[in-house]
């Protein structure tokens, strides 16, 4: 039973993604008829275009969006919509920065793992403010976090400002190369692309995540709190506990995605802009796609970091990148009319079944 | 009183676009379609009516006033549109509400970009502000009031303020309210005396994609001349006031002019005498409207709810 549901759910995401590759392919059409093949094709090959490097492209930019999109699914599983992945997020990248450069007692070869650590901490921190404001004064969660996002995103720049501002660039300092995530000889690998341990602290925590929520006595709970709260009370469980143990999860989860981007050692800064991180709304389609699975999450950001990477090949042939956002946004719409073709396949199936009884 | 006259008009742009939007998004979720899309729906609204303005500033053939008014049809036409896409998923394929809004959220930007990319190479599509009234003969010559409401405005201010009205009288007056009301907490019920719920989800739903492109286009002309498909993020803001406003329409008026008003004071503080003589460091007025919101909603959330039905796809066979 439990394998033909896997099945449906897995058909109907293929479904799903050939729709909206087909949608693509349509504006492509319009947009440059002389080159649109090419295009695509360049498209699809995405992360094998130019070899092992644009492979290792893939798992690099994959990272931050498998962190984000984790948080965002962790908290889906419980009932929670945690729209606050940008404020936790950004949150968590300062921290990382901050430790990594002001933190020098620390040597090279641990500081990384402190500074995870700490922007870990920080964004459960960012996170679990609204878990408590809904737990113990019902304060919507979505609009709490909203709020989280923008305090998040301003406090930063302040911060940044009065602690580790390079005026010259208008910008943060970055993290020096000997301070950064390890790269464990990956880069080479990869022949030059910025690989490094952070895709595997993120695979790991996925991992970690979907241990957590289907193999254990606390994973149950947090998932039947927000399935179905009465229930879970009447059955003892704490439902004020689950809301405010699941957002600081999910925070600490897209908080460690902040650190595993700023700490790649690319020379990625924190900039003085008042824009919300994109890295933690681009969590939410990642975790829609993969159906708020966090095994489903490492699968789905990989899609698409991976049709990310064509598209940004495709800019050779007059295609504005922007074509790659339009045909994830529409791959998510189709795969919303999961539950209708679902049904469609299960009554198939019956009808065959009834028909093999006859 | 000249500051606080600015004041005044300030509040004003920053909440009249909000106001639009969460209204809007009221009349979806009170037919029982929550739509995290408004988002999305202003990016379009705003981009298909500037690019519009655009072509016909360069062509000159239409301007001033009337201009305006055209775009902002086209605005809320093209909103409500583009939202069927949500009520279609959300209503016939019972689609995960969330799932269909965060698709058009990300629809909207990149389509916008891209089709400006592709038309003119750049993504800023420009367009020139003819719009602000600076005296409504007769009107302004009222004292207070005149220099209130009257002057430095914008029509989109008393459409705003008008909106709020007719919401008001829709919604809680007519039979249509009272059914799209009663679609967004007890459906059942409202399909067992012969109304088509889907019929009216719809309807919410589209309202809510009118009046979102509208609030796009509101929100974009005061502010700018060159638009970018982005919003930064004041859909989000007006799914926040709708919330705040608990769904229904004058508390949604308050909770917008209460946001405008904080966020005019964080914009502009350094012009006000009073507020620099305080010595507070800038980064407290920059955060005020979001703590503000917060620590109000701590208050007065006890016993907030939103409609009942809202967020679950409508099934007949379901008692």
């Amino acid at each position: 039973m439990k394998n033909k549901e896997a099945l449906n759910s897995f058909i109907s995401s293929i479904f799903a993604i050939c729709l909206g590759l087909l949608f693509g392919l349509i504006i492509i059409f319009i947009a440059n008829p002389n080159q649109a093949v090419r295009a695509f094709s360049i498209l699809l090959q995405g992360g094998f275009y130019r070899g092992i490097k644009s492979l290792g492209l893939v798992l690099y930019n994959s990272t931050p969006i498998m962190m984000t999109g984790l948080s965002v699914a962790f908290a889906f599983k419980c009932g929670l919509f945690n729209i606050g992945t940008p404020g936790q997020f950004i949150v968590g990248a300062f921290t990382a920065v901050f430790i990594s450069l002001k933190c020098t007692f620390i040597p090279n070869s641990m500081l990384w793992i402190v500074a995870v650590l700490g922007a870990g901490i920080a964004g459960a921190i960012w996170a679990v403010i609204p878990g408590i404001l809904k737990a113990f004064k019902n304060v919507n969660v979505v609009i709490s976090c909203i709020m989280m996002n923008y305090i998040g995103m301003l406090a930063v720049i302040e911060l940044v400002k009065s602690t580790i501002y390079n005026a010259a660039g208008a910008e943060s300092y970055s993290v020096p190369l000997e301070k950064a995530l390890p790269r464990l000889g990956l880069d080479k690998l990869f022949n030059g692309a910025s690989v490094n341990i952070g895709f595997f602290i993120a695979v790991g925590l996925c991992i970690l995540a979907y241990i957590i929520l289907n193999k254990t006595t606390f994973g149950f709970e947090l998932k039947a709190c927000g399935y179905n709260p009465d229930a879970s009370r009447y059955a003892g469980m704490s439902e004020k506990k689950c809301i405010i143990l699941s957002m600081a999860i999910s925070g600490f989860f897209a908080g460690v995605g902040g650190a595993l981007t700023y700490l790649a050692g690319t020379g990625k800064t924190l900039a003085i802009v008042e824009t919300l991180a994109p890295e933690g709304f681009n969590g939410i389609p990642v975790a829609l796609l993969g159906f708020s699975n966090p095994l489903g999450v490492v699968a789905s950001s990989l899609f698409i970091s991976y049709i990310n990477v064509g598209g940004n090949y495709m800019q050779s042939c007059n295609i504005a990148v922007e074509i790659i956002d339009i045909i994830i946004a529409s791959i998510i719409y189709f795969s919303s009319f999961a539950l209708v073709i679902k049904q469609i396949m299960n009554k198939r199936r019956s009808r065959k079944l009834v028909g093999g009884k006859e | 009183m000249d500051i606080i006259y600015f004041l005044f008009r300030q509040t004003l742009l920053f909440s009249i676009p909000l106001l639009v939007v969460a209204v809007g998004g009221m009349f979806s979720e009170r037919s029982g379609v929550v739509n995290i899309a408004l988002e999305g729906i202003m990016i379009f609204g705003a981009f298909t009516s500037i690019f519009f303005i655009n072509i016909m500033q360069q062509n000159g053939v239409l301007s001033g006033q009337s201009l305006l008014i055209i775009a902002l049809i086209i605005a809320a036409l093209s909103g409500g549109l583009f939202s069927l896409l949500h009520a279609f998923a959300s209503i016939n394929m019972k689609a995960d509400q969330t799932i269909s809004g965060t698709a058009l959220n990300l629809f909207a930007p990149a389509l916008g970009i891209f089709i400006a990319k592709m038309v003119q190479t750049t993504q800023n599509i420009r367009f020139e502000n003819q719009f602000r009234i600076t005296e409504v003969p007769i009107l302004s010559k009222i004292p207070v009031i005149g220099d209130l409401l009257f002057k430095q405005a914008y029509i989109t201010t008393y459409l705003g303020i008008g909106i709020l009205f007719l919401a008001s009288f829709i919604l809680y007056k007519t039979r249509f309210g009272l059914r799209l009301r009663a679609s967004g907490e007890n459906p059942q019920a409202v399909d067992a005396a012969g109304i088509n719920v889907y019929k009216i989800r719809y309807a919410g739903v589209f309202i809510s994609g009118l009046l979102a492109g509208l609030g796009g286009l509101i929100y974009i002309i005061p502010i700018s001349t060159e638009y970018a498909s982005n919003v930064s993020g004041y859909g989000f803001l007006a799914l926040a006031v709708l919330i705040f406003g608990q769904w229904t329409p004058w508390k949604i008026g308050v909770a917008a002019f209460f946001f405008g008003f904080t966020k005019t004071i964080a914009n502009a503080y350094s012009g006000i005498p009073f507020l620099l003589s305080l010595g507070v460091p800038n980064i407290v007025f920059k955060l005020l409207p979001y703590v503000a919101t917060l620590l109000l909603l701590t208050f007065t959330s006890k016993n907030s709810t939103g409609p009942r039905a809202a967020g679950e796809p409508y099934d007949k066979a379901k008692r």
